[in-house]
């Protein structure tokens, strides 16, 4: 976490690092915005409830696994329960950015909303101060109007397309999951994740036959909390960062999150180099 | 689900998430500090995105069928370890999946 103390007010040069870090990541992630569009339209949702989705809902992960479970036929509960687990580490950000942004009132509602991934990830690769406000904010809002934009162009593409599966949508959908969790694999935690990410294919296909849809997924969430308050004590606490995911979350994630390499999409690179970043 | 199902799963899922970021705004930084806290929020993330991997590569309704998309998803995987940016591991699984089909396999 930022030492919100040991506040510098960075250079110009340090802002100009932060503003055009928040560009590239913003594109990265925006151009996968057309994947979420088309996809959603695929699982039937219609154009203004996915729009209603990238602007409201506003965070990769979580709106991929809401269109997932639709997909699957769940029911509204599952699809809500779901977003809102995977929503979970946006609220680990929270600490992290609040004290570097400072604001009240109706700032305070929209820096929430630009709480994601990427903007969290650029934010905390640069100097508390006027750089870290520069990354927060021109990531927010660069992930939020290109996100839209490039949700809304994939959505329309997805309703011109006709039949998702003739185009491969629906196996476009698993690797968009896979691209999401990848990072994770190598990340903190890395061998209990791969453990859990076994046990959560294995218990998710094995219900999945006997469950309601959306279901099985929700009984991968209770192994993981239970794998995760049981497990011997953590080494010492990697700061919930703004985990390599994709971002765009996309987080990471992709939502929007990710680490530098193989940075998943929205992963916000740490360090320096935006490029390759995903949302 | 229909069409007003969608819309209040919608307009609900989207509250959830917003109050979620909010409250990491709000909240004291120490609640959050505890190291299993953390862990276990990033295992949740890990384990939803797994089953919704398998999911979606194999389910079809309350079956499980090998499909084109088992193939796509291995494709994907590759891909992944190549470090391929985010839409090119996508577009690569949708293209192996409508090849496939377009080729007679479901």
């Amino acid at each position: 976490m930022c030492d919100p103390v040991r506040v510098t007010d960075g250079g110009r040069d340090e802002v100009r690092a932060a503003v055009r870090q928040a560009l590239s990541v913003s594109l990265a992630t925006g151009l996968y915005g057309v994947s979420f569009g088309a996809l959603s339209v695929a699982a039937g949702l219609d154009l203004a409830q996915t729009m209603a989705l990238s602007l409201l809902m506003f965070t990769g992960g979580s709106q991929f696994a809401f269109i997932g479970v639709v997909a699957s036929g769940g029911t509204a509960t599952a699809a809500v329960a779901t977003a809102g687990l995977l929503g979970v580490r946006n609220g680990l950000y929270g600490p992290q950015v609040a004290p570097l942004l400072g604001v009240r009132g109706w700032r305070r509602l929209l820096a929430a909303h630009l709480t994601i991934d990427e903007s969290t990830a650029v934010s905390t690769a640069h100097p508390p101060g006027r750089a870290a406000r520069a990354g927060f904010w021109w990531t927010g809002v660069g992930v939020f109007a290109l996100w839209n934009l490039f949700t809304l162009g994939g959505a329309l593409l997805g309703d011109a397309l006709g039949d998702p599966r003739r185009y491969g949508l629906d196996a476009a959908a698993a690797a968009a999951f896979l691209a999401l969790v990848w990072p994770r694999f190598s990340g903190p935690h890395a061998r209990l994740a791969r453990l859990v990410a076994a046990a959560s294919v294995v218990a998710a296909l094995a219900t999945t036959p006997v469950l309601p849809a959306g279901v099985p997924v929700l009984l991968a969430a209770a192994i993981a909390i239970l794998v995760g308050m049981l497990a011997p004590a953590p080494a010492p606490a990697p700061a919930p960062a703004p985990a390599p995911e994709p971002a765009p979350e996309p987080e990471p994630a992709p939502a929007p999150d990710r680490p530098p390499a193989s940075g998943p999409p929205g992963h916000p690179p740490a360090g320096g180099t935006a490029e390759g970043g995903h949302p | 689900m229909s069409p007003t199902a969608t819309w209040v799963a919608v307009l609900v899922g989207a509250a959830v998430v917003l109050a979620i970021k909010l409250v990491g705004h709000l909240v004291p930084e120490h609640w959050l500090a505890e190291p299993r806290v953390a862990r276990t929020a990033s295992l949740v993330t890990v384990a939803l995105l797994s089953a919704l991997v398998a999911v979606q590569a194999v389910a079809q309704g309350q079956a499980l069928v090998a499909d084109a998309r088992l193939p796509a998803l291995a494709v994907a995987a590759v891909a992944l370890a190549l470090r391929a940016p985010f839409v090119v591991v996508v577009v690569l699984a949708a293209a192996t999946a409508a090849g496939l089909r377009a080729l007679g396999m479901a």
